[in-house]
């Protein structure tokens, strides 16, 4: 006993040793999660980081990292509140200098709050399906990044699908907008007002005070309208205050279509049969047959490691949404190890470069098991959307069935609209916008 | 016209649905001339107690047993642990002592039942009534009707219980003043239990009317910004003033939101609407100007 320990020891100390000077050490790639789980939304962010860290958990298993840079993370609970969000990119700030994955706070109002001092301390800001939607200029918002897409694009898809379910024609069919009174819910107007005039169709703004947990004199509002269609951008108890609503004064739910945050079954189980029918976009579909999904599940859950203390979330849109944030983050540091090596954890600067960079084909997306779980992504200086593509997709009573193909939205109206609000920007804030040619 | 009345019905019973949340508020204040800053989270606690326990397998009816159980027990435990040490505080220790007392309910009530937004079904339908919709073309909420019903019943309830009890009686004098009521006898201890209790139960019909018609969720808690202006207009301590309060609000804020935006617009340009929000409290204000004491407060005067 005592003649083997000698050695064991010895062995110990000089691992400890080669350790401590990084010989041995396993290149890691650190994610500052400004994340939350508890206070009013914290259903959310279960589902969402949940989901996040999952797929990171599994790149690990599975992968054991990328070509062996491990992922690591810490947490910061925000209660989706901005002051907090910004408490914890302090805390974490630091240890994201050295190497950094992108940051996600799933809340367009701690994303504005920490737009500008990501930007000076150079650590790429990830927003997928919120925050500052005309940082898809990314000359003025290079450490910006509405990855996927966003308000503007989503609602002109939104048309777009309306449009088709209409023989090509919405001339002269008057459609609501019912919206949450709020930056995120008057985002989109700006959008509805340019498909308006392109179509020709009424439009009809009706703003919604925060909570949203009372509606009646809104609905009654529609109920004089007749509106075709109601187009619907609520969050948090809005969206079944408005469900319901819409049952009580006897508008089809099949004539409303919701934004991606009114489209999960959060928003929806809730509001019991009143949901029935009811449509909304999303950047990412639900369930359990996308390949990645289902061995996350196996490999993850089955080595005990799973995220999740309610394993019923896995599959749901959020979770999913979680998910296709990491996948993306996941190729953003494959995509980045290319350029600056591989095996090597990418610093703020280089994973800026990398998310600006991507290009996930399909092709790409079935080798990670994603295949129809999010679209194809290719972003570049002055693109940092890389997609403006949704799907509808339709609450059944018991989950969401995806009812359309993948939707761009009219790039050709809405990106011009990003452009003039980032000059703009870039004015008021004295920056001088990058020559995108020269990026490479 | 038959627009302007749809609204009006509407909003009055609205303003139902607030009367219930501010009926709470006018317990707690009646026997203790405290504010309850954690009422709207008692009416989170309530209604999530009520999924919580049918999620374990509880018919509803037990349930509800369950619930108001925790309730109870919710309210002796306040009682003991909370306002016990603060007997003779001024007003705004005890005022304190319910912020607190909000955020550990909105802490820990998720923590034990789970924070899902979860659908309660009391098995009415919110859907209008046919028969009206047809003869007059107006949209008169089943749902509504009932919850209007459930108000008439606790308000009667509880206006008799503060009326005609010894309970009651000695509830209103440990509100005027907490030393001369001890000194005379009345259990200060036992009587505070006994209407955080009594909270606790309107907090439970409250959760449960708002749960079933918005799902029980966190923002059950928000509920409580309704049911302040109620308080306002009709006063802290009137039972039936939080009733008159509730449809006075409840009206207003829908023909405001219907009518006013128009004006606006055809005035300054642009896009106005969802003043529901303000309007409610900018209608207190102004009728605090008037009647600082509310409808059917009790004027209080003091002695130089």
């Amino acid at each position: 006993m005592i003649k083997g320990f000698k050695p064991a020891l010895a062995a110990a100390a000089v691992s400890l040793a080669l350790f401590s000077q990084g010989g041995f050490a396993a290149e890691e790639q650190f994610f500052p999660l400004i994340d939350y789980r508890v206070g009013p939304y914290g259903s959310n962010g279960q589902a969402f980081y949940g989901g996040f860290i999952d797929y990171l958990n599994y790149v690990n298993l599975k992968e054991k990292g990328v070509n062996g840079v491990m992922m690591t993370w810490e947490e910061c609970e925000t209660e989706y509140n901005n002051a907090k969000g910004v408490e914890c990119y302090e805390r974490l700030k630091g240890k994201a200098a050295k190497s950094a994955g992108p940051i996600h706070t799933m809340s367009t109002g701690i994303s504005y709050a920490l737009i500008d001092k990501s930007a000076q301390d150079k650590l790429p800001l990830a927003m997928m399906g919120y925050g500052r939607t005309d940082a898809v200029d990314g000359s003025v918002f290079p450490y910006a990044f509405p990855l996927v897409t966003t308000y503007q694009m989503q609602a002109s898809a939104i048309v777009k699908f309306i449009k088709d379910k209409n023989g090509g024609n919405l001339a002269g069919k008057k459609i609501v907008y019912l919206y949450h009174d709020s930056a995120y819910g008057k985002e989109a107007i700006i959008a509805m007002e340019a498909e308006a005039s392109l179509n020709k169709f009424q439009l009809v703004q009706i703003p919604v005070a925060h909570p949203g947990n009372e509606q009646g004199a809104q609905w009654l509002k529609i109920r004089q309208e007749k509106p075709d269609y109601v187009v619907f951008w609520g969050w948090g108890v809005m969206n079944q205050t408005a469900l319901k609503a819409a049952q009580k004064v006897g508008y089809p739910r099949d004539k409303m279509i919701g934004s991606w945050w009114t489209g999960s079954e959060e928003d929806v189980v809730p509001a019991g049969d009143a949901a029935k029918g009811y449509m909304a976009a999303t950047w990412n579909v639900a369930g359990k047959q996308v390949p990645v999904i289902a061995d996350i599940e196996k490999v993850v859950y089955g080595a005990g490691k799973g995220n999740l203390q309610d394993t019923a979330k896995i599959g749901t849109v959020l979770y999913n949404r979680g998910v296709s944030a990491a996948v993306l983050s996941v190729e953003a540091i494959r995509k980045g190890q290319e350029k600056y090596g591989k095996g090597k954890a990418l610093n703020g600067e280089q994973m800026r470069w990398a998310l600006e960079n991507l290009n996930i084909t399909e092709a790409r997306l079935k080798q990670v098991g994603a295949t129809n779980l999010l679209p194809e992504i290719k972003t570049s200086c002055d693109n940092h959307e890389g997609s403006g593509k949704v799907k509808v997709q339709q609450w059944d009573g018991a989950k969401w069935v995806p009812v359309s193909d993948w939707i761009e939205g009219n790039k050709a109206l809405i990106h011009p609209l990003f452009q003039a609000s980032a000059k703009q920007y870039a004015k008021e804030k004295g920056i001088t916008p990058r020559d995108c040619s020269k990026e490479k | 016209m038959n627009f302007f009345f749809e609204v009006l019905i509407g909003g009055l019973l609205s303003g139902v649905m607030y009367a219930l949340v501010a009926l709470g508020f006018v317990m707690i204040y009646k026997a203790s001339g405290v504010f309850n800053f954690a009422q709207g989270a008692m009416v989170y606690l309530a209604a999530l107690s009520v999924v919580g326990c049918m999620e374990k397998g509880a018919p509803l009816w037990l349930a509800i047993i369950l619930a108001f159980v925790i309730m109870t027990l919710f309210g002796i435990a306040t009682e003991k642990f909370v306002l016990r040490k603060l007997v003779n505080q001024p007003p705004i220790a005890l005022f304190m002592a319910t912020i607190g007392l909000a955020f550990f309910i909105e802490g820990v009530a998720p923590m034990i039942f789970g924070s899902e937004p979860r659908a309660l079904d009391l098995g009415i339908v919110d859907e209008p009534i046919e028969s009206i919709m047809e003869n007059w073309n107006m949209v008169i909420s089943k749902f509504d009707l009932v919850a209007a019903g459930v108000a008439a019943v606790l308000v009667a309830t509880l206006a008799l219980f503060f009326q005609y009890t010894r309970v009651g009686r000695a509830l209103r004098a440990v509100a005027d003043d907490h030393q001369a009521a001890l000194s005379i006898g009345i259990p200060l201890q036992h009587i505070w239990a006994i209407v955080w209790g009594v909270a606790g139960f309107v907090a439970l019909v409250a959760g449960m009317m708002w749960g079933a018609r918005n799902g029980v969720q966190f923002a059950l808690t928000f509920t409580a910004l309704k049911a302040l202006p109620v308080l306002i207009l009709g006063g802290f301590t009137s039972v039936p003033g939080a009733i008159v309060g509730g449809l006075i609000i409840g009206a207003s804020e829908k023909l405001a939101e219907i009518y006013i935006p128009p004006v606006m617009q055809d005035l300054f340009g642009g896009n106005f609407g969802g003043i529901e929000g303000w309007f409610p409290y900018v209608l207190a204000l102004l009728f605090l100007l008037v009647r600082p004491e509310g409808l059917f407060g009790e004027k209080h005067i003091d002695r130089v």
